[in-house]
């Protein structure tokens, strides 16, 4: 029977890592919000890997805390491990990763949900959509559960994850569910067909679990955590908590023969699995195909939490029968007598292609209709939360009647990224890679609050203590570049000229100043705390944080000059609007294909249009041209 | 309507006398446009009707139906044209009258004046050629000689493009190399640095080797300076008119008859060499001839060849080692003219004890003997063989040319600081190599792109 339950300015679908985001951040914004999962006991689940963080993954997720998000507080919390890696490589590629414990990273993000003012949490499945249908563009009004329930919004996020028509597959196995054998969402899809969303589908897929007492780690390398404390979030500083570690060992041409033999039970080569994968997180079947050159596969064995004895095999994604399963784990050094605890598998789900997105993430065929996350065609849990985040901002905003929130390719990894999933066609699952961005220097780990949370702070969602806490270390570091700049060391500072001698640089001839001194590859921020100004102070300040930045900014600044020369090359496309009324079957010269992909998206920019699939370079002459012409014609 | 679907005019041939001159016109509706002022030979036929590829020979008439002017009337038809559009070519008597009536009456009918350029821009607008190669249009407007053309009617074929994206592709292949290892460093090995270098010097040196052949090659088209010296009556002026066998010099045997410099163009195996016959340097109290020695010193000094006339029938004077010590060696050329003289006897040793070290020739420019000698051995100097097999015939605007340099700049500084930079700032360098490449195709966007291009071009081009 169905009944009117209630009216909310955002609805969000889903809790996963989008939801919890998008719910979290309307709520902070102040609209009243309503968060609706199938499951309360899998708020913030972790289905595959047990970490988070990575290269580009760690931006996204400082990205996200840089503006008010959850993700980074919520790892730290409930963490088991923490490193840095690639720390051998320049500032732009090192990146954190954190190893979580599942169980608590659900439950902190779950209270955190039901601490918050304005949010409402729901246990629900949603079954359709309440579309206003009067003439003009369709706009979502409110959603209906299986119950029967009609909850009224002004604006929907859709995060349904993996869950839409999800199917898992296991060898010749295949049943209908989500990940983790939850029910999946069956109605859904339906509902946003029938209201003009096109709906493609993807598969992914999860390695084997076992359990911690029947590995040998005497055969495996260990991989500890990092000895100095480590943080995502720039809201705290690090603080030491205990951690475990993951075990490195590999698969031999046993496996790799394995694996061969059992082709033709291989739902990926047997044509039951119809979705298509993500090429950089192939399954191991396919790795074996397609690195068919290689002799062994690095593998790492994962704690999934400190009260659990199961372990997670990642690079050993597979949906190969359950029996041969057990036969490549026990090929392996270290796993010769292991027990499965879970059978690892391949989902195929329905996805929204984002094609049909606009850069706030609305849906076009809808208004007031968000959607975020892995629904969209990514793969990853950082890049779902960075997508619930901007939804939940944008649904949040809308919700007020107030513009988009939108972030440059030029100012975030997240803008990177939904900018790539808006304009390009996707053919496999999206994950972010650091390649994907042109200005990976400037797009920083370690920078990301400078960069973001004054836009966080903008729209409401970066609250006072985060504020004055970044306009400390602003101040801090102003006036510790204005030091370094000023101060100086010369041919007389022979402590200082010994040390570069012991690191084989030459020793100081003439003064030069401090900014300029660091400069040297031998030398380092350290190297300097301890210098004093005139009056006997300290020259800089004891906090890490600000230490790094200025050691990167000194040490980087001709290509840090470099890539901001590039963006301002880049932003004079950015910046020039495409009109709202641009009436493209009237600009001559374009290619049909380039007309249609022009007229479907609209464009906001030139800079936009110029990286629509389909669209050539000739084509975006032929607009420059025309707006030129607009500009000074009658 | 947007403002490229109009239509334009211009003449198509350059100004002055001539046989015939053409008035190009462009943009849909040009032929329907024109139809009603020309009145075919063939009576009774429908202009406007006509497929491409088609010519009418008939008269075009004045508002009045009065005749102005014969014309071919050439229709061709778009997208198969110059500029992608429908285009009519109106061939009507050469002489600035009859092209200035018939561009009126095109004027007249509703098409404006073209701009410079924008034929071409059009038909890169249209997708009838890429950037490099509606570049290469302006050098074949300004080819001066039959092999000029050719280098440049093969960068119309693109040409050049395919140079320009094998640079591309073999730096994006160090790009994709770099980045795959920084976002998988557990499946890919970091590139080793010294193998990285030498793929980036082995590069620069490809861009090198593409811009010295341009240089040689641009010399078909921008063309040489010859100057031939010697003191006064050696011959010269006989040598001049040898090359251009044309008698322009005025020749007699008074020293001192040729008192400025002559100059003509002479077509040496496709490179237009302007020669100039200077009067011999000497020392004179005659005022004109004053002046014509110091004409005669400056244009020895922007000079690609020189050529030092010496008389074997009179001997070698100390006058003519004057003037031979003031030469450049690397660009002269000595002749010994007059081998025909009995009294012309001079021996190999002597020659090689007085011009060590620099090419001297024996003519007879009266029989006409030793020219064909000399014109290797002018080519060879023009074109600096190097015994490179490979002789690239390539032809690079300034752009391409500046671009190209930079991107030559950069990839050697790369790799002088390869071993210091870690990889993400090595990808920053490839990705501004890649940058740079992309303007010569025209996948670097740049707002001012078109202007800079096809600015450069002629009206009715």
């Amino acid at each position: 029977m169905a009944y009117d339950a209630g009216k909310f300015d955002v609805i969000v679908i889903g809790a996963g890592h989008a939801g919890c985001e998008a719910a979290l951040a309307a709520a902070r914004m102040g609209c009243a919000t309503l968060l609706v999962t199938m499951s309360v006991e899998n708020v913030a689940l972790m289905p595959c890997n047990p970490s988070i963080g990575g290269p580009a993954k760690a931006q996204l997720v400082r990205e996200i805390d840089a503006l008010g998000g959850e993700m980074a507080r919520n790892i730290d919390q409930s963490r088991l491990q923490i490193r840095m890696i690639n720390t051998g490589k320049g500032p732009a590629v090192q990146a954190l990763r954190a190893q979580a414990d599942k169980s608590r990273y659900h439950a902190q993000m779950l209270k955190t949900l039901q601490n918050q003012e304005n949010l409402s949490l729901l246990m629900a499945e949603v079954t359709d959509l309440l579309v206003d249908d009067s003439p003009g563009l369709p706009a979502v009004t409110g959603i209906v559960t299986r119950t029967g329930a009609r909850y009224a919004c002004k604006t929907l996020v859709v995060t349904g994850g993996t869950y839409l028509k999800g199917r898992i597959i296991i060898g010749d196995l295949a049943y209908s569910g989500g990940p983790n054998n939850q029910a999946p969402a069956s109605s859904l899809s339906a509902a946003l067909m029938a209201r003009g969303i096109r709906l493609g589908r993807f598969k992914t897929g999860t390695p084997p679990r076992i359990d911690r007492k029947t590995v040998d780690f005497s055969k495996m390398t260990e991989q500890p955590g990092s000895e100095t404390p480590l943080n995502f979030s720039y809201m705290s500083d690090p603080v030491e908590r205990p951690q475990l570690s993951c075990w490195l060992t590999h698969s031999n041409s046993v496996t790799h023969d394995i694996v061969r033999q059992n082709l033709d039970r291989a739902p990926m080569f047997t044509g039951l699995i119809e979705g298509i994968g993500p090429r950089y997180c192939p399954s191991f079947e396919d790795k074996v195909v397609r690195f068919a050159h290689k002799d062994r596969h690095q593998l790492f064995v994962e704690p999934e939490g400190f009260n659990t004895d199961e372990m997670y095999v990642q690079g050993l994604n597979t949906s190969l029968p359950e029996d041969v399963q057990l036969a490549v784990l026990r090929s392996i050094p270290g796993l010769e007598n292991v027990r499965m605890v879970r059978t690892g598998y391949a989902i195929e789900y329905d996805y929204i292609p984002p094609s049909q997105l606009s850069l706030s993430l609305e849906t076009r065929p809808v208004a007031n209709l968000f959607s975020a996350g892995q629904i969209n065609g990514t793969s990853g849990y950082e890049e779902a939360a960075a997508q619930g985040l901007v939804a939940g901002i944008n649904a949040a905003l809308r919700a007020r009647g107030q513009e988009p929130f939108i972030l440059r390719r030029s100012e975030a990894f997240i803008g990177v990224m939904i900018d790539d999933l808006v304009n390009k066609d996707l053919d496999e699952p999206y994950r972010l890679l650091s390649s994907r961005s042109e200005y990976r220097l400037l797009l920083r780990q370690d920078n990301a609050d400078l960069r973001l949370t004054p836009r966080g702070r903008a729209v409401g969602l970066v609250d006072d203590a985060r504020w004055q806490r970044f306009e400390h270390k602003l101040k801090l570091l102003r006036e510790g570049e204005k030091k370094l700049r000023e101060s100086s060391a010369g041919p007389a500072d022979t402590a200082l000229n010994a040390l570069l001698s012991s690191r084989g640089s030459a020793p100081l001839r003439d003064r030069v100043s401090l900014w300029e001194l660091l400069r040297r590859p031998e030398v380092f921020i350290d190297d300097l705390t301890g210098r004093t100004d005139d009056a006997g102070n300290s020259l800089l300040p004891p906090l890490p944080s600000v230490l790094e930045q200025l050691e990167i900014q000194a040490k980087y600044e001709g290509y840090l000059h470099k890539q901001e020369e590039q963006v301002a090359r880049f932003e004079r496309l950015e910046n020039k609007p495409l009109p709202e009324d641009m009436d493209y079957d009237a600009v001559y010269g374009l290619a049909n294909e380039a007309r249609a992909r022009l007229k479907q998206v609209r464009p906001r920019s030139v800079g936009q249009a110029s990286r629509l699939a389909g669209v050539n370079p000739a084509d975006v002459n032929i607009l420059l041209i025309c707006l030129e012409k607009r500009k000074h014609g009658p | 309507m947007d403002g490229y679907h109009d239509m334009i005019a211009a003449p198509a041939t350059p100004p002055g006398e001539s046989g015939i001159a053409i008035v190009r016109c462009s943009g849909s509706g040009v032929v329907e446009t024109l139809a009603p002022i020309f009145r075919p030979h063939r009576s009774g036929e429908d202009i406007a009707s006509l497929p491409g590829w088609q010519m009418r020979l008939g008269w075009l008439l004045d508002e009045d139906g009065g005749e102005v002017d014969e014309v071919i009337f050439a229709i061709m038809r778009g997208p198969r044209s110059y500029t992608g559009e429908d285009v009519a070519e109106l061939h009507c008597h050469g002489g600035s009258t009859a092209v200035r009536q018939v561009l009126r009456l095109c004027l007249k009918r509703g098409m404006r004046l073209a701009e410079p350029g924008e034929f071409t821009r059009r038909a890169f607008l249209n997708g009838r050629m890429d950037l490099s190669q509606a570049e290469a249009v302006i050098d074949v407007i300004r080819a001066r000689t039959e092999r000029g053309l050719r280098y440049a009617v093969r960068q119309l074929s693109g040409q050049n493009r395919r140079y320009f994206d094998e640079i591309e592709d073999a730096l994006l292949g160090l790009s994709a190399q770099v980045e795959a290892a920084i976002d998988f460093p557990d499946e890919v090995d970091e590139p080793d640095r010294a193998g990285l270098k030498q793929q980036l010097d082995g590069l620069a040196a490809v861009i090198q080797r593409l811009l010295t052949a341009a240089a040689r090659s641009e010399i078909y088209r921008e063309g040489a300076r010859l100057v031939i010296c010697g003191k006064p009556n050696v011959g010269k002026s006989s040598l001049l008119n040898a090359l251009t066998r044309k008698d322009k010099a005025i020749v007699t045997p008074i020293p001192g008859t040729t008192r400025d410099v002559i100059e003509e163009y002479i077509n040496l195996r496709g490179i237009p060499v302007m020669v100039a016959d200077t009067a011999g340097i000497r020392e004179t109290q005659d005022h004109i001839e004053q002046l014509g020695i110091a004409r005669s010193r400056e244009s020895l000094q922007n000079a690609d060849i020189v050529l030092l006339v010496l008389d074997l029938g009179s001997g070698i004077s100390e006058e003519d080692l004057a003037i031979y010590n003031q030469l450049d060696r690397a660009r002269l050329i000595v002749l010994l003219n007059k081998d025909d003289l009995p009294q012309a006897r001079i021996s190999e040793a002597e020659i090689e004890r007085r011009f060590s070290g620099v090419r001297v020739l024996r003519t007879s420019l009266v029989e006409e003997r030793g020219l064909d000698e000399l014109e290797d051995r002018m080519e060879e100097l023009l074109l600096q063989h190097d015994n490179e097999r490979e002789r690239l015939e390539l032809s690079f605007s300034l752009r391409q040319q500046e671009i190209l340099t930079r991107c030559h700049r950069l990839l050697l500084d790369m790799g002088e600081t390869i071993n210091e930079l870690s990889l993400e700032l090595i990808a920053i360098d490839l990705a501004l190599g890649l940058e740079l490449l992309g303007e010569l195709s025209g996948k670097t966007l740049k707002e001012d792109v078109l202007d800079r291009i096809f600015h450069d071009f002629c009206i009715g081009k």
